[in-house]
């Protein structure tokens, strides 16, 4: 069942992207993403004026049984991380799509997010996932 | 057949539970032609009784020679309670402290290590132990290259007055990542690496310096000017020291004001008897800020489901484990013994009993070097001040001394001239807390008679010391 | 609760015995050199200092004390006369730098160890040197790529490795500056040989494999592996870890493989010390056997000498400061020793009849194994995940709940490729009785699971402590006990 915020659109390694707009994009990790990993206890973000490409490593996110690389669903400069997260990485579990956003970026090709799996899509991928 | 206790009444009724004729039948799945035959070569099964003969013998064969020798290896006083305790079966069989509400022993003793090894360095943290100190050098290196956040700089300072089994067994497990092991000349007046080394370097991009203290040749390096220029030139900084050391000498965490980065060594001092040398353990600690970056195994305390305290694993994450390909290191099992050993032992002699060892091993060392003196053409080489562990120059070959002297079962020092071959003709020597007054007398007149025999004085490379 | 050491100190409290009676003069040391404050290390007495470890030393499992069938981890029976012969005060006594006049004893124990490991493994030469598993895995793959560098073979930058390897596999291929590629396993628990054959090529340098695997099982398909590596030019790097299963039966070098590793706290029974220390002998094929890491001894009758870089200048190098973990070595030879030709192939052969008989008991108890298709070789894995999904009660909780039953738990999660599972070897010095009751309590925590799940959640109930927060303690970081902090 999907409960996915239909505005967002997802990678297929389980990052979320929200179009601002401006210009810029929000991203962060799914709710199925951080239930996979378990309590969060630590998130090494990308610095602000990091230049990404799309599909590249650039963040970790840290349970007790597994670490995981967070890879840029596009392509962009940084402009601001969610730096309450160094103190409270249980954000993440709280609200993956709201309050556990991890970071902004400053986009470099639009064209990109057309690449990315709607909400549906994403959804299928879920499922296509479990047992 | 020894350890296996199947009696022919249980095999038979193991087969039968299983629903097979024999135990062959279990290596069905195995192709015919990669069975192995008898295997000739290796010997008939000895009882333990006859082991014990055996290896007996082999062990009085070596006899037990008055040793000199440290270069990483010293030979101190372990307490009887060290190992006593360390052998009991719930140290000595247990497992990696996976299952920690089953390793609660284990997991509190490496805490309270970790806490000590802190206490003795001045640094933040510590974790369980690596293979060795020249391992631990490796991986430290490891660490600051990728701890490094002002660049992807691959490049690290080594001073040619630390260990150069360390510099050699760090070269070896780092190459293959691409890191370069840039080396700093020493004095050759002090014997150590004066800050003027450092000058070429300024402004450049650097990873990390590494600091010995005492180095190689037993001599004090200023380590707070040298920490000071890692710090005004953002490069990290790598100690490596000797723990016994510790107890007089000024602690990495206090360099330079703000302290080291990164801090590592060999542990064996702490009670690792000398047995060839291994197992040693290495040890490693670090500024908070950097403890993701740490390899090995770290525990810390944390509460159970009613509130009381007790120890775990903990960022196991970093590890092979869970981290496969991206892990901090490939390290798995730590030293787990011998940092029983180093804990119990650590706690036996505490601050007084390590400082009054290390005084010990101070003062023997500088009785045997001024002894050795009074003999014609055997003089200390540098004039800095030294711990616990002297070069000298001798009027003859180095290796045929030793040689002589091996042969009144006494071992003098070692033999640097394969790695310092500028130094001529002289050996490490060190005299630590076990050495009696009787073996210094003796290696000091049988020396005396070795070199006489060999007849004056051949060319001395460097004029004698005062 | 036990207070920590640090905990039961007392200003001016020493164990006075333990320390040269009087302070002698360091005040040839300027002051600039000198330490400022004593380090704050614990001030306690000799007998609160026995008390306090033999205290603690009751609160571990451990292999004199419990049952402990974890799987790839080989806990057999450490025999305490290989303590003893490996702590002989001549053994003890060698300063590692000692001359070779003063080492022939210890260096002939050292050369048989390396003959005997030879003919066990198949393989052409053996070095010693490595300090454990990994190390003998970094050295591995050390050689591999220093065969290729030395034939200019530089486009070689991948290894294989199975997706059921042990993590070790891919870290030490990574800290060789490779990249690694992972290749699936079928769902008979052999290695994918169609998969492998998609992408084994003149990048390749080599794969790494465990066989039997880490799934206890028999790779069929290894000679076929290894002629398709080989083919493209790769080498094979055996994991051995999984060597008790086949000791005395198979050979690796007879299997093809160019090198291979040794856990001799694993098949040759050292013991694990609560995390080691370990050792991880390396063996070669012929075209390897220059680049073998050093020292190794040699022989040329009567007399032993030390092989170095000087004697094997296209050697990877040495990889610790002196021979490797030498008083394991020792223990190992010890038991090598008592074990002799005929204890060498029984230990494969007890250890696979001990494993299969509890997975044909647990299997008629009601447990799934992973691969019931398949003999068990040396372990076998079990999967709850029915008993997960059905009563919400994982492997965890599971595992913990034997605690109570007095046995340590098999291995959990391990390997990655099956879920909820155990991973158990019980290996051959334990006796059917043992084994018994170890299924029994299995089947006793399957009843709690069906009646009282809750109990089974709340695992364990007996131990010193409880079920440990392990997200506290990787959230709220306490790794060192602080003198300040704590007042």
């Amino acid at each position: 069942m999907s409960d996915l915020p239909t505005e967002l659109k997802f990678a297929k390694s389980h990052e979320w992207v929200r179009n601002e707009g401006d210009g810029t994009v929000t991203v962060g990790i799914s709710d199925h993403a951080q239930g996979l990993l378990g309590d969060l206890v630590f998130v090494e973000l990308p610095e602000v004026g990091d230049s990404l490409d799309a599909g590249s490593e650039c963040a970790v996110v840290e349970s007790v049984k597994a670490a995981s690389d967070v890879y840029s669903p596009v392509a962009g400069e940084v402009t601001a991380v969610n730096v309450e997260l160094a103190d409270a990485p249980e954000t993440i579990n709280q609200d993956a799509f709201g309050d556990g956003w991890m970071f902004k970026l400053k986009l470099t090709d639009a064209g990109d997010l057309d690449k990315l799996l709607d909400a549906n899509a994403y959804a299928e991928v879920m499922q296509s996932e479990d047992h | 057949m020894p350890f296996i206790p199947h009696t022919d009444r249980e095999v038979r009724e193991m087969l039968e539970a299983i629903g097979v004729d024999g135990i062959e039948d279990l290596f069905e799945e195995i192709p015919d032609d990669l069975r192995c035959g008898d295997l000739e070569s290796i010997p008939p099964a000895m009882s333990e009784l006859e082991v014990s003969q055996l290896m007996g013998e082999r062990a009085r064969q070596d006899g037990q020679p008055a040793c000199f020798i440290g270069a990483g290896a010293y030979d101190h006083h372990i307490p009887a309670a060290v190992w006593q305790i360390a052998t009991r079966g719930e140290f000595y069989s247990a497992y990696t402290p996976y299952q920690a509400e089953a390793s609660q022993g284990t997991l509190q003793l490496l805490y309270e290590y970790q806490s000590m090894m802190t206490a003795l360095t001045g640094m933040e943290v510590s974790n369980a132990s690596m293979y060795d100190g020249a391992s631990a050098l490796a991986e430290a290196i490891l660490m600051a290259v990728r701890a490094n956040r002002k660049s992807k700089s691959r490049r690290i300072l080594i001073p040619r007055a630390l260990h150069p089994s360390y510099r050699r067994v760090a070269g070896n497990i780092v190459k293959n990542q691409g890191i370069e092991l840039v080396e700093l000349p020493f004095d050759p007046e002090g014997g150590h690496t004066d800050i003027s080394a450092l000058e070429p370097y300024n402004g450049e991009d650097i990873a990390a310096l590494v600091i010995p203290q005492p180095n190689f040749f037993g001599v004090l390096e200023d380590v707070d000017a040298l920490t000071g220029w890692g710090h005004r030139n953002k490069v990290l900084t790598i100690a490596v020291v000797n723990p016994l050391a510790m107890s007089v000498l000024s602690p990495p965490g206090e360099w330079g004001g703000e302290g080291v980065d990164i801090c590592c060594g060999e542990g064996q001092p702490l009670g690792a008897p000398l047995s060839s040398g291994g197992p040693y353990f290495g040890f490693l600690c670090c500024r908070q800020a950097i403890v993701r970056q740490m390899p090995g195994r770290i525990i810390g305390r944390t509460l159970d489901q009613d509130g009381n305290r007790g120890f775990a694993l903990t960022l196991q994450a970093r590890e092979q484990h869970i981290r496969r390909s991206k892990a901090t290191s490939n390290i798995c099992t730590n030293q787990g013994l011998m940092v029983t050993t180093a804990t119990i032992h650590l706690a036996l002699l505490g601050a007084e009993g390590l400082e009054r060892t290390a005084a010990a091993c101070h003062a023997n060392t500088k009785i045997l070097v001024e002894q050795l003196s009074i003999i014609p053409g055997v003089s200390p080489r540098f004039n800095r001040p030294v711990f616990h562990e002297r070069l000298i120059s001798l009027p003859m070959e180095a290796e045929a001394a030793l040689r002589a002297l091996a042969a009144h079962n006494i071992l003098g020092g070692l033999d640097i001239s394969r790695d310092y071959p500028e130094l001529g003709s002289a050996i490490l020597t060190c005299a630590t807390e076990k050495r009696t007054p009787g073996e210094i007398g003796d290696f000091v007149d049988k020396l005396s008679r070795v070199i006489s025999l060999q007849g004056g004085t051949p060319c001395q490379l460097q004029p004698k010391e005062s | 609760m036990m207070l920590l050491i640090q905990e039961q100190s007392k200003p001016g409290r020493r164990a006075v015995a333990q320390a040269p009676l009087r302070k002698a003069d360091t005040s040839d040391i300027p002051e600039q050199f000198r330490r400022r404050r004593p380090a704050a290390l614990p001030e306690v007495s000799e007998l609160q200092v026995v008390r306090h470890y033999t205290r603690l030393s009751q609160r571990n499992f451990s292999i004199d004390t419990e049952f402990y069938p974890l799987g790839s981890c080989t806990m057999k029976y450490n025999p305490r006369g290989a303590n003893e012969h490996a702590m002989l005060p001549g053994f003890l006594a060698r300063h590692p730098e000692a001359p070779e006049s003063h080492s022939q004893g210890f260096m002939a124990c050292l050369f048989d160890l390396q003959e005997m490991l030879k003919e066990l493994t198949g393989m052409q030469a053996v070095s010693l040197s490595p300090a454990a598993g990994a190390q003998g895995e970094f050295a591995g793959v050390a050689m591999i790529r220093a065969y290729h560098d030395e034939r200019g073979d530089t486009g070689r930058t991948e290894i294989l490795v199975p997706d059921a390897a042990h993590g070790t596999n891919p870290a030490s291929a990574v800290m060789c500056g490779y990249k690694t590629r992972e290749i699936p396993t079928g769902s008979n628990g052999d290695v994918d040989v169609e998969a492998l054959k998609t992408v084994v090529g003149p990048h390749t340098a080599g794969i790494m494999l465990t066989n039997p695997s880490t799934l206890g099982v028999f790779d069929r398909g290894i000679l076929e592996i290894a002629g398709l590596v080989h083919e493209a030019g790769g080498l094979l790097y055996y994991d051995g870890a999984n060597l008790n299963a086949i000791l005395g039966k198979a050979r690796p070098g007879d299997m093809g493989f160019d090198v291979i590793h040794m856990n001799l706290h694993k098949t040759f029974s050292t013991p694990h010390g609560g995390g080691g220390p370990g050792s991880g002998p390396v063996g070669v094929s012929e075209r390897l056997i220059p680049y073998l890491p050093v020292p190794m001894v040699a022989r040329d009758g009567d007399d032993y000498s030390w092989l170095t870089e000087t004697e094997c200048p296209r050697s990877i190098g040495r990889l610790s400061a002196f021979a490797g973990n030498a008083g394991v070595l020792l223990r190992a030879y010890s038991y090598a020793l008592m074990l002799g030709r005929e204890g060498m192939s029984r230990v494969a052969e007890y250890s696979t009849l001990n494993a299969n008989y509890m997975l044909k008991m647990l299997q008629e108890a009601g447990f799934e194994a992973a691969y019931p298709q398949r003999r068990a070789t040396h372990e076998f894995i079990i999967t709850l995940r029915k008993q997960a999904r059905e009563r919400g009660v994982n492997t965890m909780d599971f595992a913990k709940r034997l605690l109570d039953y007095g046995f340590h738990a098999p291995t959990t999660y391990f390997p990655l490729l099956v879920p909820e599972c155990l991973l158990i070897e019980p290996t051959e010095t334990e006796d059917k009785g043992t084994l018994d009751a170890f299924i029994q309590a299995m089947r006793t925590v399957q009843g709690e699971v069906a009646e009282d799940p809750e109990l089974v959640k709340g695992a364990p109930h007996t131990l010193p402590v409880k079920r440990l927060d392990d997200v506290r303690a990787a959230r709220e970081l306490d790794l060192a006990w602080n003198a300040l902090a704590e007042d």
